[in-house]
């Protein structure tokens, strides 16, 4: 350790130290910064007494001001119910076809709506009602299996498809070419007739058109239409609900639902959702550009 | 530049502890009259007077509208500046004025020193009526330093109380006079001082306040010299052609006191009078160079320049003045100033730039801005009739204070047409929007054409909207998402 003294240079005293040959200078800190430290020391304590600090071994420290985050979240949630009230109070008065005179209250809808739709359907049909291809329908186009007004989803939505509910929707697509009068070449005859019409050109006069007419138009209509009240969808456009990727021919799905049909379900959402929540979420599925 | 310390190295007391705090030196600078000292009175009032008249400034900007000249509406989120009205978007402004103001630093300093620091710097303005506090209620330096030495008795304490008290009373000032430009300044002032002002109020005036209060009444010179960064580096601003505050040591060297009508042959003009060291308000002695505690006020010039006339000497001995002038001078050469050097023209072409851009971009400011999102969940959608149709949320920022109507349709995408979500009015060619004043319309707008019209994957599109009473056109582009073909 070398000596302190003062360097000729700047005119500084060195703190003694020296490493290779080189001399540190001291340059003292004011000591109004040490007392600033101190002080913050000093407010440090002040902090654990008054704010929430120290963990105990059940329970933590609460401070004199008894301050929480999450009492203060809690009081935040009630103060935002309470702002929401007056629209939450207008939609329950407001028939469902008319809320969407009242901007205000279509924006409520349609906010709230969307956020219950990602907590509860998204899950099957997916973000903005886009649906799985061969599984769950698309909620943002013009088809409809079970109707597409607002009271059609409202319905849809409260009682759910083919559950427990008395009140689901209910219908069974019967299976053809087991045990029944339909042989293979008959079915081949169907299902090609159902791909001209999905195609919007019906093979007129086909043997497969008199198959569809007496098998199928009680439920499908004679002109493939699809019937809403039963859930029946409507066979003349190239919208296919079963069709799991575009490899697969329409045909081979058509023959695939008439052997072995499959059926959509959907649970009841009546005793899980409030009904202003399903009112929103009607409001907002029907504004996913389908609605009728 | 060092004349003190040449002297060779001195051991001091071996392996003594060395002293890790410094004890702070309390700087009591003198009063001193001169150009410096006048210029810095004028500009304290211009710039205080500037501060706290701008938040009355009025400007009509119509019903409806804050009438304040220069007003920033935390709460409404806009900003207002005469006839320029700031949407939060547009913050980038306020980059550009910060970018604008530290190169404008980097050229004042590079051309003339730290003048900023001097004479601009609420720092330098706010302890300089500090300071004139205690003059007014204490006396000068004398006075003050014998007040500081005495032990407490009721006199000194009186005579301290009064000049925190007024003190106080400028703080305050100053902190209101910040909170008024967050508010109408006139409601402001009224709640203020009828307690009925909210709590954020008071807490921004205290706070700002309360700053300036220990700032400028204890924090002074140290603000400066161990807060602030801009004394570090100003070393990197200057070069020999700055203007920098001198001493030509060539000329006051060797010093010493001096009889008022002796010779001055053989010795230097300076007379150690100690005069420039007890006026500077950092306490330095400009004598030993250049350093980072110089503010660079003028003050000791203008100690100095009355010395000088009452010797008969020239004037200058401290002078604003650049180290290749200085040089020049001990040489007896001849002392230039210039101003044009690479520095300063980067800088003032980097100025010219930013000012060019804000200014250009504030002229040419629009009064509505489209914002268009294609929406991604689902990107598109096939309809039963096969069409293709696609969502996007428009976005219109009317930003005058009148409802406007326009008409949106598109190009470039056969037979669409385009419908507004919540509008009764339907599908069509084109649909009607309509926007108040000072708001922004959001529109979820579906557009749906033939899968014919479409090129696959993405269409390129443009939305066009039409304002109805001009006709003013405003194109957005966009893509038409489809299957792939």
């Amino acid at each position: 350790m070398a000596s302190i003294e003062k360097d000729s240079v700047s005119g500084q005293m060195t703190t003694g130290h020296e490493w290779d040959g080189i001399k540190e200078l001291n340059t003292p800190l004011p000591k109004w910064w040490v007392w600033v430290f101190w002080a913050t020391v000093i407010w440090s304590i002040g902090y654990w007494v008054v704010m929430p600090t120290w963990p105990t071994i059940s329970d933590y420290s609460r401070g004199m001001l008894n301050y929480s985050s999450r009492a203060n979240l809690g009081d935040d949630l009630k103060a935002q119910q309470a702002s929401r009230a007056k629209f939450t109070a207008m939609l329950a008065a407001t028939p469902l076809e008319e809320v969407s005179k009242n901007k205000d209250l279509l924006n409520f809808a349609l906010t709230g709506g969307k956020i219950a739709f990602g907590e509860n359907c998204s899950a099957c049909h997916a973000a903005g009602g886009v649906g799985v291809a061969g599984a769950y329908p698309t909620l943002a186009d013009d088809e409809w299996i079970w109707g597409g007004t607002l009271a059609d989803i409202q319905q849809t939505i409260s009682h759910g498809v083919r559950n427990e509910d008395p009140d689901s929707r209910q219908s069974e697509m019967p299976v053809f070419g087991t045990g029944d009068p339909l042989d293979k070449a008959q079915l081949d005859q169907l299902a090609d007739y159902v791909v001209s019409l999905a195609a919007k050109a019906p093979a007129a006069g086909s043997p497969g058109e008199a198959i569809f007419v007496e098998r199928c138009s009680a439920c499908h209509a004679e002109d493939g239409s699809g019937t809403a009240a039963l859930g029946a969808p409507a066979l003349n456009n190239n919208l296919w609900l079963w069709k799991a990727n575009a490899k697969q021919s329409n045909k081979d799905v058509v023959l695939a639902q008439v052997t072995a049909p499959k059926h959509g379900s959907m649970p009841t959402w009546a005793g899980r959702l409030d009904a202003a929540t399903i009112k929103m979420l009607a409001v907002y599925v029907h504004s996913l550009g389908g609605g009728k | 530049m060092d004349i003190a310390n040449n002297a060779a190295p001195e051991p001091v007391k071996k392996n003594a502890e060395p002293a890790l705090y410094a004890e702070t030196k309390i700087v009591q600078p003198r009063a001193v009259k001169g150009r410096f000292r006048n210029f810095k009175w004028w500009a304290m009032i211009l710039l205080l007077g500037v501060y706290h008249l701008g938040p009355l400034l009025r400007w009509d900007r119509g019903a409806g509208a804050p009438d304040q000249a220069i007003l920033v509406d935390m709460a409404g989120r806009r900003a207002y500046f005469f006839n320029i009205e700031i949407w939060p978007q547009e913050v980038y402004y306020l980059t550009g004025i910060l970018a604008l103001s530290a190169i404008m630093l980097f050229l004042i300093s590079a051309l003339a020193g730290r003048i900023w620091c001097g004479f601009a710097c609420w720092q330098t303005v706010y302890t300089d009526l500090f300071v004139a506090v205690e003059r007014l209620i204490i006396g000068d330096r004398p006075k003050r330093l014998a007040l500081q030495r005495q032990p407490w008795t009721g006199a000194k304490l009186a005579k301290k109380v009064t000049v925190w008290a007024i003190w106080l009373v400028i703080a305050a000032s100053c902190g209101i006079g910040f909170t008024l430009y967050f508010g109408d300044a006139f409601e402001m002032l009224r709640d203020f001082f009828t307690l009925n002002a909210s709590s954020a109020v008071y807490g921004t005036v205290a706070v700002v306040g309360g700053f300036c209060f220990l700032l400028a009444g204890w924090g002074r010179e140290q603000v400066c010299i161990y807060m602030c960064p801009y004394s570090r580096f100003q070393a990197a601003m200057f070069d020999e052609h700055s203007l920098i505050i001198s001493y030509e040591a060539w000329r006051g060297e060797p010093r010493g006191a001096a009889r008022k009508d002796q010779s001055f042959e053989g010795r230097g003009h300076c007379v150690d009078c100690n005069l420039c060291v007890q006026v500077c308000p950092t306490g330095i002695d400009i004598r030993k160079g250049t350093q980072l505690d110089c503010i660079g006020c003028g003050l000791c010039i203008d100690a100095c320049d009355s010395i000088m006339d009452r010797y008969g000497l020239p004037r200058g001995l401290i002078s604003y003045d650049s180290t290749f002038n200085l040089e020049a001078r001990a040489k007896g050469e001849k002392a230039k100033l210039k101003l044009v050097r690479a520095r300063t023209v980067v800088y003032a072409a980097v100025v010219a730039v930013i000012g060019a851009a804000i200014s250009f971009s504030l002229g040419t400011r629009k009064d509505i801005e489209i914002n268009v999102l294609h929406e991604r969940s689902p990107l598109f959608v096939q309809l039963s009739d096969g069409s293709i149709r696609n969502g996007y949320t428009y976005k219109v920022l009317n930003m005058v204070r009148k409802d406007r109507e326009f008409t949106l349709a598109v190009t470039g995408l056969d037979g669409a047409t385009l419908e507004v979500v919540g509008d009764d009015a339907g599908e069509g060619p084109q649909v009607e929007l309509d926007v108040k004043g000072d708001e922004v319309g959001t529109f979820r707008v579906y557009v749906s054409a033939p899968a014919a019209s479409t090129d696959g994957k993405a269409t390129p599109m443009t939305f066009v909207l039409t304002e109805k009473s001009e006709g003013h056109q405003i194109q957005s582009n966009t893509v038409f998402a489809g299957p792939d073909r």
